[in-house]
């Protein structure tokens, strides 16, 4: 598929997931408090969609990833946030 | 529809990896409706600890008679995978005890292996319960469906376990298949020889594009998609839907095919007991 036809097929879409970014932005910045590693790590990771690089969502994948290498010593919670607590 | 033997057929699909005890009969309906042709199911966790290793043992039960025959109601084949799920490995006492009970269901006919094992935040319980889990399998010549942590843990936690898969003896890796890959863990897991499983789910795994886009740069020599529904945000027909968006950017019929159907029944096809139709396309 040629790049118009890539652009017709998902442009509406990605336009809508952008806009939803931005007003998500808008939103955490008319609250009260400061921005947390979820959203540090958020504002960084928008930096790699401007880069000319490819890859970009395996750079924003990895720059949102616990980048240690040794088990941790307990599970505690089984859910994820989503970011490193680390960022 | 897809084109075998000359003849046109409705869309055909496995999903290799469904948790239907969470699921409603309508989905199972629908399912078979969209063109499934089998269903897997991996063990899992329940949303909430089990207390006991006679409470494992019903869930196995359940996953090897009570399943198969609800799906049998719409004549859908019905495959599970036994294990204890990651997310219970901290309590080692009790899943000690999981473990010794899992090898007597390893012969029922609907069993294909150990699965899903893996990791879930990558502790040191975790990783020693995966070890233990795949020294069952190799002990019983099991096949192994890993379980992949979700999001931030997910780049660690593929890589401790791609590292005690590759150093443990007896793994062969075209055996294995290692689910839940995304742009940043699908290259290390088909680099090293296995199968990869790509989970299609709203908000947390990946996409129907994103996975199309795998596909499209990875190839789909070892790739399967699946939609792992369980008891949350998840949709049982996320494989047929993405055979759909997969027509719009212009893959055939006989690649959709190969992808959804031909590639789950190469990789299951390796156990004896996973028996659906194995005609190909023209």
């Amino acid at each position: 598929m040629n790049r118009e036809g890539v652009t017709d097929l998902y442009f509406a879409e990605a336009r809508s997931k952008l806009v939803d970014l931005a007003a998500f932005l808008d939103r955490v910045e008319r609250s009260e408090g400061a921005d947390d590693f979820r959203v540090k790590s958020l504002r960084a990771a928008l930096k790699e969609l401007s880069s000319s690089e490819p890859e970009k969502a395996k750079r924003i994948l990895v720059l949102l990833s616990d980048p240690t290498t040794e088990p941790i010593a307990e599970a505690g919670e089984k859910s994820a946030s989503g970011a490193w607590s680390g960022f | 529809m897809v084109r075998l033997l000359g003849t046109l057929i409705p869309m055909r699909y496995i999903e290799p990896h469904a948790h239907m005890v969470s699921r409603v009969t309508d989905d199972y309906a629908a399912m078979v409706t969209a063109g499934c042709r089998a269903v897997c199911e991996p063990s899992f966790w329940a949303g909430f600890d089990r207390g006991s290793a006679e409470g494992f043992h019903d869930y196995f039960c359940q996953l090897t008679e009570h399943e198969p025959k609800r799906a049998a109601r719409f004549g859908l084949p019905h495959y599970a995978w036994l294990c204890l799920n990651p997310k219970e490995s901290e309590n080692l006492a009790l899943a000690a005890e999981v473990l010794a009970i899992i090898p007597e269901f390893l012969d029922r006919p609907n069993v294909l292996g150990i699965g899903e094992i893996g990791l879930n935040k990558n502790s040191r319980n975790e990783v020693a319960i995966f070890e233990q889990q795949v020294e069952i399998a190799v002990k019983h010549n099991q096949m192994i469906l890993v379980h992949t942590p979700h999001l931030e843990d997910k780049w660690k936690g593929t890589r401790l376990i791609v590292d005690i898969l590759k150093r443990t003896p007896g793994v062969n890796p075209a055996r294995v298949i290692i689910d839940h890959v995304e742009e940043h863990t699908v290259a290390e897991v088909l680099d090293a020889g296995f199968w990869a499983g790509i989970t299609l789910y709203p908000l947390s795994k990946c996409t129907p594009a994103r996975a199309i886009d795998m596909v499209e740069v990875y190839g789909t020599q070892r790739l399967w998609l699946n939609c792992a529904c369980d008891w949350g945000h998840s949709d049982p027909l996320a494989v047929p839907k993405t055979a759909l968006e997969m027509k719009k950017r212009g893959h055939s019929e006989a690649a959709i095919d190969q992808l959804i159907y031909g590639n789950p029944l190469r990789f299951l096809g390796q156990n004896p007991k996973f028996q659906v139709e194995k005609s190909v396309l023209d």
